[in-house]
């Protein structure tokens, strides 16, 4: 079993409004050295599968078709093995 | 020649426009119209497929993210490519693009705020089988409901929907001028509404189905229907003669 760990964001070209609004309030709470704020997903996924590799394979296949839309996101993951 | 179109209006766990949509149809507009549970294989015999408002799964993941799995979407697609007429409104235009259907991606608001507001659109063509009862230049008044309407997409894309006349609604002000200002969401050239290439297939955030009947005190999405109603019975009465 394997476990891939996935993080989806917003693509860079994408103003992230809701980084925007929490960056905000990291300046208001006086960390004025913290200059961007970016939010976005974390994933963690189970999959059953006998190699990496295959479970590579069926993750990028997911992240395309389901978990990140590609016009506005980017996605990347690291990949475990479970006990 | 049955003088009744067929509308059919597609059901998501959490649509919540299904029953306007249905009503206008039904009793305002005096058309056919049933719902299609999103479970449906098949769309049946409709002449228009509506995709209403609402937060199918909940807006999990990404707005119409799930929803465009939903078996009856496989349908939805086949339809819209054989030139059916599918009109997506407000949840329906984000499904229609996770589906593929049309180009770009609603974002999260700029305000960051659910919009909830009647706002001012420009219909920018009227050249469309969505809107050929407007005439190109009408300032309208027309309910927004929304937290993810903020149109984007590449400027490529952009550009092609400019060269082909395929922004079809504009946020504008009461003198019909595209201000900032007048822009809701932060939606791109403040695109509200557009068709894909063939233009059979319209996506739009603001809610016409909310605004024909003077009862509930606006009517001016009320020519949205009527342009549908009357582009399918010049397609039907086209058809009837040539097999005449």
């Amino acid at each position: 079993m394997f476990i891939a760990k996935i993080t989806v964001t917003l693509r860079k070209s994408i103003l992230d409004p809701q980084g925007k609004a929490v960056l905000h309030g990291a300046h208001s709470l006086g960390y004025a050295a913290v200059n961007d704020i970016r939010i976005g997903k974390f994933i963690e996924m189970k999959i059953d599968a006998p190699t990496e590799a295959e479970a590579r394979r069926v993750t990028e296949e997911i992240c395309q078709k389901l978990l990140a839309n590609p016009v506005m996101e980017d996605y990347r993951y690291t990949m475990e093995l479970s006990i | 020649m049955n003088s009744e179109i067929k509308f059919g209006i597609v059901v998501f766990p959490g649509s919540n426009c299904d029953h306007d949509a249905y009503h206008v149809a039904k009793h305002i507009m005096g058309q056919d119209a049933r719902f299609i549970w999103h479970k449906e294989g098949s769309v049946g015999d409709v002449d228009v497929v509506v995709l209403p408002g609402g937060f199918s799964y909940g807006d999990y993941l990404r707005c119409g993210a799930i929803a465009r799995f939903s078996p009856v979407m496989k349908d939805v697609v086949r339809f819209a490519h054989e030139g059916g007429t599918v009109i997506g409104i407000c949840n329906g235009f984000q499904v229609l693009c996770e589906a593929g259907l049309l180009p770009g991606v609603l974002l999260r608001n700029k305000s960051l705020k659910f919009e909830c507001r009647v706002v001012r659109l420009r219909v920018e063509n009227a050249l469309t089988r969505f809107t050929q009862k407007y005439t190109r230049g009408n300032v309208i008044s027309i309910p927004i409901a929304h937290g993810d309407g903020n149109y984007f997409a590449e400027p490529d894309v952009i550009h092609q929907l400019l060269d082909h006349q395929r922004i079809v609604f504009r946020y504008c002000d009461a003198n019909g001028e595209i201000t900032p200002e007048s822009n809701p969401n932060g939606s791109i050239l403040n695109i509200a509404g557009i068709i894909n290439e063939r233009g059979n297939v319209l996506g739009m955030m603001p809610h016409p189905e909310r605004a024909s009947e003077e009862l509930l005190g606006m009517n001016d999405g009320r020519k949205v229907f009527e342009s549908i109603i009357e582009s399918v019975m010049n397609q039907c009465s086209t058809i009837a003669e040539r097999v005449g």
